[in-house]
């Protein structure tokens, strides 16, 4: 029988255990168990044997670590085909009447992915394929992919799976006692990254017993509309006289599993500590349950690597402020490629309130693709909001989706054929709730009637490609008012009727309504509110607004979403002084403004500093606030430091400070059309193996503070990159940062291809484990022992 | 030989001590308001797993064989030296404070370097507690913990640690080709188990 059909019919039994019964026939601590099914292909069957004679449907393949991390490319196909071998040599000798089916099993890779760890996302997906395809050939009947800690790794896990092979997918996480996985996501978040990928059911396994999972298991059926998977431990692990004892024997796991599948779990199983027994006594306990039926719980949700945004209720507000759009100092930001502004602006809108972040990164002279890959892979190691990817170049989008750790909201397709012929293909494979914009080839209608025809329209094509309606946010466009006096109430009455009538979650770009009009923040609030009214469920807006926060929070104040009006009263503290300082800008700065941001630098005040230097702006040249403010107060902070006067951290907040002085004066200069200079060019990186970088970042954080231009290749970055970029960019001082023993040599490796390639380049190291000695051994024409040494250096060197 | 795991309760973070990892001092008033705020920031995200086994040990004062596995190193037999036993474990905090770190060497360095100092901190705390627990429970005395790379005993030693802890599994910690760890804020070691 084939088994999606099985499964969307019955009460699915996995098997239990395989390790812990491994153990106790002899394998041994650190022996892998994937040989086994190659030197003990018996004690294999004899064990998936009984499980299929306790009454598993499925038996999972002994392939929990076969992977090419562990076995070369021979030894992995070897094992894999002895343990689907195995796997039906036990089915055929089983008597067990029921449906049987065999499982490719698939565990973590054992490496974290980067950006935590060193695996990249590209080479996981690798890893996995590599394993799919093998177990797709040597008879797989569907795939379960198992104990995943990590959301991204359950993404490379799954992409692998969906991109080579046709069968079933069940995916399955280890959730901890905290109700998460040890990378942060919860199961909400979990069920809209799987189910948006098309996996086949969705679960929890391992890491605790079934009470321990009750909550787990409950938060999974209450959002999941594909079934759900259970496969608890038996218990936890106990040292009892120097053996492990698992504190949950068959029948009391069997009654808690038995009390989940009444509310609703669909396949069951057991893992570590579980055997043949506790199957045998689940099924007697389950026996004559029907399944509860499947329900499509019709959840718009867009997740990240830790939770998930549901749609619904309250409004959702999406920050548009990472957007190259009629921002000069965005755009600069964007052409020199300096990720750091990008990232500021997206914690800043965090800190802000809005719910999930908008990225647009599309200029007419960048690689778009690798921009806003990267730009999304970096927003992602600063924010844990969902993010929405917004382009127009499809390579793009593709790009972005595929590295983002999460189920994205993609931003748009419309109602083109070439539009949903390109988008919708990708939102099916990578999962993802899009933005569908309510226009076509003949454009956007004038009346409502015209964009919910087109929004019907798009919804029919969307089912086409296997997109549910839950999937898709309709945004039926804000036209400004000014040019048509009825655009408001188009937009308005299309959007209202596609909530009610058509049961489909909608969004609007606000702030375009207000177009050419004065006092905009007015109108755009009230046309805000206006929405809200109508159903709207998301705004992508700026969360900078006074007059857009301040109808957030009294629609949920009147709504009833907010409690004793909590919130609204914690954030009208921001609305007066958001008025405060829209008044500022020409009133006269303090007469000691200039002393006043020196001390604000020495101090580390990172806000006050750039206010301060706002106000100098008013009056004096950006050059002068530099030399004459900025550099002496580092210069105080830097030798205090050097005297030992000073600590570490209070030089970086003075740092920190300056940067947000120069980052004023950078705003400043961009507005003015003109271009800032700096003292020369600088690369630096921690080389290749070496994942720590907090000390050249403090590096580069100084250098910068003192005008030079830091081209910041990042960690773990191999000998050739660094190489490259030198070239690149002419530079005439590489900074390099090694912390361990191990990666020293590494270090030494990119000198010697430094000396060859780029011979006039200085080279500073510096790093922990460094010493003068042994930086000069290595062949460095520097070693720096802290920041202010490669700052002095730097100097030096461009000096001549 | 099995490996077990444990979770134990967050240990009370040393202020001090962050800062002397953070080589500042609690008379510099600026770097405690930071060192307080980052634990603020902090408080939420950390794990306090370890996962350990107890192993045989003979050694003639070069050679130390845990049975499992061998490893050649003088140091390590002389501070595992009269022990008959040995606690190997493997501990972390773990991936929260990498995640926080990451963000802040992005956005403010000194927070970085306080968050790296904070966890730091947060794993010593985590060893010395699980050890101490270890003692009281098993009513036995332990040497001072001994870790790979450690003067002569190499860093490879890590290979066999983790094959024979499974650490991935047990508390998802992994181990690089630079034999790095991720999360960073973890720590393998041996500690020789002395009978009182």
């Amino acid at each position: 029988m084939d088994f999606r059909k099985y499964l969307n019919e019955n009460i699915v039994y996995l098997d239990g255990g395989m390790g812990t019964l491994l153990q106790a026939r002899g394998l041994s601590a650190g022996e892998h168990p994937e040989r086994w099914n190659l030197t003990h292909p018996q004690e294999i069957i004899d064990i998936q044997k009984a499980y299929y004679d306790a009454g598993s449907n499925v038996v999972c393949s002994n392939t929990f670590g076969a992977n090419i991390l562990k076995f070369d490319g021979s030894e992995l196909e070897s094992i894999i085909k002895a343990a689907l071998d195995n796997a039906r040599a036990a089915r055929n000798a089983s008597k067990g009447a029921q449906e049987k089916f065999i499982a490719l099993d698939i565990g973590p890779s054992g490496k974290l992915l980067s950006p935590l760890g060193d695996l990249d996302f590209e080479d996981a997906v690798s890893v996995f394929a590599k394993t799919v395809k093998l177990g797709v050939k040597h008879g797989a009947e569907l795939i379960v992919i198992e104990t995943m800690n990590d959301s991204y790794e359950t993404k490379a896990a799954l992409l692998a799976a969906k991109e080579n092979s046709e069968l079933p997918v069940i995916v399955t996480n280890a959730y901890g006692a905290d109700g998460k996985l040890m990378t942060g996501a919860t199961p909400a978040a979990m069920v809209a990254l799987i189910e948006g990928m098309g996996a086949d059911a969705v679960g929890a396994n391992c890491s605790l017993g079934p009470k321990q999972l009750m909550g787990v298991a409950r938060e999974l059926l209450a959002c999941a509309s594909v079934p759900v998977v259970l496969k608890p431990n038996a218990g936890l692990p106990r040292a009892v006289e120097g053996k492990t004892v698992f504190d949950v024997d068959a029948n009391e796991f069997a009654q808690d599993v038995a009390e989940l599948v009444r509310d609703g779990v669909r396949v069951v199983g057991g893992c570590c500590g579980t055997t043949p027994e506790y199957i045998r006594t689940l099924c007697e306990k389950t026996r004559g349950l029907s399944p509860v039926p499947l329900t499509d719980k019709g959840i718009t949700a867009v997740s990240s690597y830790t939770h998930a945004v549901t749609f619904g209720a309250s409004p959702i507000l999406i920050g548009e402020r990472i957007n190259p759009t009629g921002k000069k100092r965005f755009k600069q930001a964007l052409v020199e490629h300096d990720i750091d502004y990008i990232l500021n602006e997206g914690v800043k809108q965090e800190e802000k309130g809005v719910h999930i972040l908008d990225v647009n990164v599309g200029l007419p002279d960048i690689d778009e693709r690798e921009m806003l890959r990267t730009a999304v892979s970096e927003l992602q190691t600063v924010t844990d909001l969902p993010l929405q990817i917004d382009t127009s170049n499809a390579k793009a989008m593709e790009a972005a989706l595929r590295r983002y750790n999460g189920k994205a909201m993609i931003n748009s397709v419309n109602g083109k054929e070439e539009s949903m012929r390109t988008v919708f293909p990708l939102v099916k494979k990578y999962g993802g709730v899009v933005v569908a914009l309510t226009l076509d080839e003949s454009g956007i209608p004038a009346t409502a009637e015209g964009r919910i025809d087109i929004a019907k329209k798009i919804l029919k094509c969307a089912a086409e490609y296997g997109i549910d309606k839950k999937d898709i946010v309709f945004d039926t466009l804000a036209m400004t008012v000014s040019a048509d006096k009825n655009a408001a109430k188009a937009t308005i009455g299309a959007q209202s009727y596609i909530k009610k009538h058509m049961g489909v979650h909608t969004s609007l770009g606000v702030s375009n309504v207000s177009f050419g009009l004065p006092a905009r923040d007015a109108v755009n609030g009230t046309f805000f509110a206006m929405a809200l009214a109508n159903g709207l469920s998301a705004a992508i807006m700026n969360p900078y607004s006074a007059d857009m926060m301040k109808t957030y929070y009294a629609y949920r104040a009147l709504s009833g979403l907010d409690d004793n009006c909590a919130e609204y009263i914690s954030a009208s503290e921001s609305f007066v002084t958001t008025t405060v300082t829209e008044a500022k800008p020409t009133e006269a700065f303090s007469a000691d403004a200039s002393s006043e941001l020196q001390r604000a630098i020495i101090k580390g005040f990172k806000d006050k500093a750039g206010a301060l230097t706002d106000e100098l702006l008013a009056t004096k040249p950006p050059l002068d606030i530099v030399n004459g403010e900025i550099i002496p107060a580092l210069n105080t902070v830097g030798e205090g430091y050097e005297k030992g006067r000073i600590y570490l951290p209070q030089l970086l907040m003075s740092a920190e400070a300056a940067k947000s002085a120069f980052e004023a004066i950078k705003l400043s200069v961009s507005q003015n059309g003109e271009n800032t200079k700096d003292k020369g060019k600088i690369i630096i990186a921690t080389v290749k193996g070496d994942i720590h970088d907090i000390g050249k970042n403090i590096v580069k954080l100084l250098l910068e503070n003192y005008g030079f231009s830091v081209i910041d290749l990042g960690k773990d970055v191999p000998p050739s990159t660094i190489t490259e970029a030198v070239l690149e960019h002419g530079a005439r001082l590489v900074g390099l940062s090694a912390l361990m023993t191990t990666t020293v040599p590494s270090m030494e490796e990119t000198i010697k291809e430094l000396r060859k390639s780029a011979p006039e380049c200085k080279i500073m190291v510096g790093g922990a484990v460094l010493t003068k000695e042994y930086a000069y051994r290595i062949g460095a024409d520097k070693y720096g022992r802290d920041a202010m040494e490669a700052v002095r250096y730097a100097e030096e060197v461009f000096s001549v | 030989m099995k490996v077990f795991v444990k979770h134990i309760e967050a240990p009370p973070v040393d202020i001090n001590e962050v800062l002397r990892y953070a080589r500042s001092s609690a008379n510099d008033k600026a770097s405690e308001a930071l060192a307080k705020e980052v634990i603020s920031l902090a408080k939420d995200s950390f794990c306090y797993s370890v996962c350990y086994a107890e192993l045989p040990f003979v050694t003639n004062g070069k050679l130390c064989d845990f049975s499992a596995f061998c490893v050649e190193s003088e140091k390590l037999s002389k501070c595992l030296g009269g022990s008959s036993r040995v606690l190997l474990f493997a501990a972390t905090v773990g991936v929260g404070i990498d995640r926080l770190i990451a963000k802040y060497s992005r956005l403010s360095p000194s927070k970085a370097l306080m968050l790296g100092a904070l966890g730091a901190e947060r794993i010593e705390a985590l060893c010395d507690d699980f050890c101490e627990e270890y003692a009281l429970e098993n009513r036995v005395a332990l040497t001072p913990r001994f870790s790979a790379g450690y003067g002569d005993c190499s860093l490879e030693v890590q290979k066999q640690i983790f094959a024979l802890l499974d650490c991935p599994k047990n508390i998802g910690l992994t181990l690089n080709d630079s034999m790095l760890m991720s999360p960073t804020k973890s720590v393998t070691a041996f500690v020789g188990i002395k009978e009182k």
